[in-house]
């Protein structure tokens, strides 16, 4: 088996506020293969966009590791794994998150222009045809209506052809038909390019198309169907195969 | 829906007081410009009143341009000896002076201005000497006096003499202040001081151009002046009397103050539309409150009121802020204006000058930003559901608004010149030179998209796209930055291009000019002067005769009955002749060809006539004949020393004052007027300074009525006079630019959510601090470029316009000056834009999740 490319071990990130503390994440891991897809799911205040902003190195945990595409976060300063996130990583809010002062082409270029890639205009339009919106290229995101918007931002998530991409309630602000087209371009996309998908999602059909579904509850793994009962209860890390 | 608007408005501030107390001190500059204008303005006029006799310097003062007649001696005599008045007399005529222990014994010589005195000078206050008793010794007749600032250019001292005419002074005392006198003025012309009874009475010979006077000092002034006044306008006597002395320097020191108070004005305009371009921002922020506001059942005009309290309450901090302000640059003005003011002004508070900057300050923030906030009327209730709902249509309140706002102009524009026309220029103006700045800016902005093609790395077309954000400030910022940078280039393209106008030819050219002017030659000295000129190895360059003469009659129509029809304001051309045209003396030529500084307009120039010619041709200037109301074929008799001369028009010219030589009004034919009593001018060319100087010592040794003048001094003393005049007007040009500057820290602060939302995300998708900085950098250096642009395109057009139209020379722009706006006005708004956007770079990225709620 290939090394994971996200690998997660007894993760705990605790908030002190007012001399009280409080533990958002209590020793969360898991690994996830190239190419495989994950849904984390929970209520809400289960801890699932803190899990998310500490696999990406958005934050730092108070104690565990993460490694992401092979490298361990922890040593890293901000600009080291702002670097890591533009070489390995795609990301999709549920606000879309487009800048609004670029037009759908630009936008979609941006990660390959921060690694200074030449030739990103001519794969933003390749990539904005794949989504389906080659005519819309010109537009600025205010010109364009909310699943318009979230396929230009799956566009920019793939334009950098990351090992790994996060995904924050991808269809939370989208309607149930406009949801399924982003859905379906989300694992399409997933299976092309070989690109491992995490989403944190509410959303259960959605987290039934991923291939395990992780449970977060008080900040804790309750399920996670990749890994057999025995094995998740004796905390040994679980892994899924493409 | 009981909602207390006051309370509501103080909690609706919450967390953005500060950014909103920002949007408001844009004004502040403005109020401060006015309060300190205002202030000084006042504490200027209660200086004129209470100096106004020491400035004057005497109760009453009589006056001739010529030496008295007797009979007016004679009254005088009786008038001082009736009234127990004391008088004193004093000719005052420029002549050159010789400091002959100077240069180390070779002396040196410069052309001053000669105060001839007798009597306790002065009549009122104090001149200030050293040694402090100097005056009193001038009185004895014991020697000259003379100007701190001469004595340092002629390396002279208390101790050394001066020699003037054919007489040599002991200097018993340095002048360090007269009341009364600018700086300016004694930049202008420097004073010697002489006791009248010790002068060379030849100085005072034909030609010579003193001016007499004799000022009165009564006992009790309002009587002694009641008593003397009927008598001296029974004798036909000219005088002026200190009251209406003080008159003149009160409406001039109005008037000083309400140009000032125009030029604060528009820095307050500029800081007015900074604050309704913010408003306008918030209130697009606030749209959601409001629309949830209007769910809950709150009516569109409490929800109005709710904002307009938050205004009034930010109008009454801003104005507060530029009041305060204001005191502190009131203190600034005296010593900016120093130099041009006659009297000493104080530095007090004046209560009225700060009520009334604080009430335009706050009338201007009010109006400024109910403009746009009046929309929050409109913001429909279904905006808390859908955020594409938007109110449609147009608004007639936002055109009363507007109306209100430009009648508001007109009217604070009306109150300062007192002119329906003044005003109306200041609103047009102020309109056309917005309107050039936003058409500029506009044009600027497409052409830089233009030419920022997708080969520019990264930063830089993020940085441009920045500047096209929806709801984007960047034509406001354009506007306001722009016009400092106009003001502050026009200013300076326009110093330059006169400089450049009365430089020696010599200079840029290479032709031989002449660079030293003798004048006041007597007919008998022309043959052994030129012989001295060319001891020395200079060329004569020209010889040029003046004949000076008054206006008899025009048309048959004699001197007095036209002075009495004279209208005495500036609509003389409307009709009949304007008085100064018709009393002025003239000094006139005569020669047989024009020169290379006049053309022709209208006629044909008559080089010789008749020496006997009952009728002598003339040209005159063709200003001249409208301030006249004369043309060609008007008839002019003119008084020559006495001699009655007709004479009839039969050419206009037009010419170039600018030139540095003689111009002349009227020229006449070389002929009649040969044996006329005339003087002359002598031009030559040292080509160096120290020639110059050898040349002027010589000259007044042996003609000690000559007088020199070189052209070199001329120029730097224009150099430094307008270099003045400059300072004073590039120091309100600067309220216009640190307005500009409060403004852009405005609006970085009002795009700070947005940029801090893009830094964030870009920083998720893996861009380092560097490249987010590099963005901003971009952006602000971009947004500085193209405002120095604006700025400088139309300071150029303006200032060719004022070159062109207003002062009549041609255009030489310094692009020096450009060059330098385009380097400091981008790194002015990077420092502005990076220090107000730390912020941004300081998020964490983790916030891109959290915002998603």
């Amino acid at each position: 088996m290939t090394d994971p490319v996200l690998s997660v071990r007894d993760l705990t990130k605790t908030f002190t506020s007012a001399s009280r503390a409080l533990t958002v994440l209590d020793g969360v891991s898991f690994d996830v293969a190239a190419g495989a897809t994950c849904a984390i799911v929970g209520p809400s205040g289960s801890g699932k966009t803190t899990l998310l902003g500490l696999c990406a190195g958005l934050d730092r945990p108070s104690a565990g590791t993460v490694r992401l595409a092979g490298t361990d976060l922890g040593p890293l300063d901000e600009d080291a794994r702002a670097a890591l996130r533009a070489r390995s990583v795609g990301f999709v809010f549920q606000n879309f998150r487009l800048l609004p002062t670029l037009t759908a082409a630009e936008n979609v270029a941006v990660p390959l222009e921060l690694r200074g890639d030449r030739g990103a205009r001519a794969a933003a339009l390749d990539l904005l045809d794949r989504v389906g919106l080659a005519d819309r290229a010109g537009h600025y995101p205010t010109q364009l209506s909310g699943g318009e918007q979230q396929r230009v931002a799956l566009a920019r998530a793939f334009s950098g052809r990351p090992r790994l991409l996060f995904a924050d309630e991808p269809t939370g602000n989208l309607d149930a038909e406009t949801g399924a087209r982003v859905e379906a371009l989300l694992f399409d996309l997933n299976r092309e390019a070989g690109t491992a998908l995490v989403v944190v999602t509410h959303d259960a059909d959605l987290a039934a198309r991923c291939a395990r579904t992780i449970r977060l509850k008080g900040g804790r793994v309750v399920e996670d169907t990749a890994a057999p009962a025995a094995s998740a209860a004796a905390g040994a890390p679980p892994s899924v195969a493409a | 829906m009981a909602l207390s608007p006051v309370r509501f408005a103080w909690q609706d501030s919450r967390g953005m007081r500060r950014r909103l107390a920002l949007y408001v001190s844009a004004m502040a500059l403005g109020v401060a410009a006015l309060v300190a204008i205002r202030s000084f303005g006042i504490n200027l006029q209660r200086a004129v009143e209470e100096q106004a006799k020491e400035v004057f310097g005497s109760d009453l003062e009589v006056r001739r341009s010529a030496a008295f007649p007797d009979s007016t001696v004679a009254l005088i005599d009786s008038l001082v000896a009736e009234t127990g008045a004391v008088a004193v007399r004093e000719a005052s005529f420029p002549s050159m002076a010789r400091f002959p222990q100077s240069a180390g014994g070779d002396g040196l010589t410069r052309l001053t201005q000669v105060r001839a005195l007798d009597g306790p000078y002065p009549l009122y206050g104090r001149v200030q000497t050293t040694p402090a008793d100097a005056a009193r010794l001038l009185g004895r007749g014991d020697g000259a006096l003379v100007d701190a600032t001469l004595l340092l250019q002629m390396e002279a001292a208390v101790g050394d003499s001066v020699q003037v005419g054919g007489r040599t002074y002991p200097i018993v005392g340095r002048v360090d202040g007269v009341p009364g006198q600018t700086d300016v003025a004694s930049l202008v012309g420097p004073r010697v001081y002489l006791p009248l009874a010790a002068l060379d009475s030849t100085l005072l010979g034909f030609g010579s151009r003193a001016r007499y006077t004799v000022g009165f000092r009564f006992e009790d002034p309002e009587a002694g002046t009641a008593a003397v006044v009927p008598r001296l306008e029974a004798a036909d006597v000219r005088f002026e009397t200190a009251g209406e002395e003080q008159q003149e320097v009160s409406e001039a020191s109005a008037y000083l103050t309400r140009f000032l108070s125009l030029v604060g004005f528009v820095a307050l305009l500029l800081g007015g539309i900074g604050v309704a371009s913010s408003v306008s921002v918030y209130v697009s922020e606030k749209a959601e409150t409001v629309a949830t506001l209007r769910c809950l059942g709150v009516s569109s005009t409490r929800v109005l009121a709710v904002y307009a309290l938050q205004a009034l309450a930010l109008g009454l901090v801003g104005a507060a802020l530029g009041a305060a302000l204001g005191v502190a640059v009131q203190r600034l003005l005296p010593l900016v204006l120093a130099g041009f003011l006659p009297v000493d002004v104080a530095n007090d508070v004046v209560p009225r000058a700060l009520a009334e900057g604080l009430g335009v300050g706050l009338v201007a923030a009010l109006l400024f930003a109910l403009l746009p906030l009046v929309r929050v009327r409109r913001v429909p209730p279904l905006r808390a559901l859908r955020a594409d709902a938007r109110a449609r249509g147009v608004d007639p309140v936002r055109w009363v608004l507007g109306a209100t706002l430009v009648a508001a102009v007109a009217g604070f524009a009306y109150l300062q010149t007192r002119s329906v026309i003044g005003a109306a220029a200041f609103v047009g103006g102020t309109a056309a030179v917005f309107g050039l700045l936003a058409l500029t800016a506009v044009a600027l902005r497409a052409a830089l998209r233009r030419l920022v093609g997708p080969g520019l790395p990264f930063a830089w077309r993020q940085g441009l796209a920045n500047l096209y954000t929806p709801g984007n400030q960047t034509l406001v910022l354009l506007l306001t930055m722009g016009l400092g940078v106009f003001l502050v280039l026009a200013l300076g393209l326009v110093q330059r291009s006169i400089l450049e106008q009365v430089a020696l030819p010599s200079e840029t050219s290479g032709e031989s000019a002449p660079d030293v002017v003798l004048f006041d030659v007597q007919n008998t000295q022309r043959d052994s002067l030129r012989q001295l000129v060319q001891d020395q190895g200079l060329p004569v360059l020209g010889e040029v005769p003046l004949v000076t003469m008054r206006i008899a009659a025009i048309d048959g129509v004699p001197r007095d009955s036209l002075l009495d029809r004279a209208d005495d304001t500036f609509s003389g051309r409307r009709g009949g002749p304007e008085r100064w045209a018709v009393a002025r003396e003239y000094r006139s030529t005569y020669r047989d060809r024009t020169v290379d500084s006049e053309t022709v307009t209208e006629g044909t120039f008559r080089g010789t006539a008749a020496p006997d010619a009952g009728v002598v041709p003339v040209s005159i200037e063709v200003e001249l004949a409208a301030d006249l109301a004369i043309g060609l074929g008007s008839r002019i008799t003119w008084d020559v020393s006495g001699a009655e001369i007709e004479s009839v028009v039969t050419s206009l010219r037009e010419v170039d004052w600018a030139r540095i030589q003689p111009n002349f009004f009227a020229v006449f034919p070389a002929g009649p007027l040969d044996e006329a009593p005339q003087t002359a001018i002598l031009l030559t060319r040292a080509g160096t300074p120290a020639a110059s100087a050898r040349l002027q010592s010589e000259v007044v040794r042996a003609f000690p009525n000559v007088s020199a003048v070189d052209v070199r001094l001329v120029l730097a003393l224009v150099d430094r006079v307008l270099g003045r005049v400059a300072f004073v007007l590039r120091f309100m040009a600067l309220f216009a630019v640190v307005t500009g500057l409060v403004v852009l820290a405005g609006a970085v602060r009002v795009a700070l959510a947005q940029r801090t939302r893009e830094a964030v995300v870009l920083r998720t998708l893996g861009a380092s601090r560097a490249q987010v900085r590099r963005i901003l950098t971009a952006e602000y250096a971009l947004l500085g470029v193209l405002a120095a642009l604006t700025g400088g395109v139309l300071a150029v057009a303006g200032a060719w316009g004022l070159a062109r139209f207003a002062f009549e020379i041609p255009f030489r722009p310094d692009l020096t000056w450009l060059a330098w706006g385009l380097v400091i006005v981008p790194a002015l708004t990077v420092a502005v834009g990076l220090l107000g956007s730390r912020g941004a770079l300081r998020q964490p990225p983790l916030a891109v999740l959290r915002a998603e709620g």
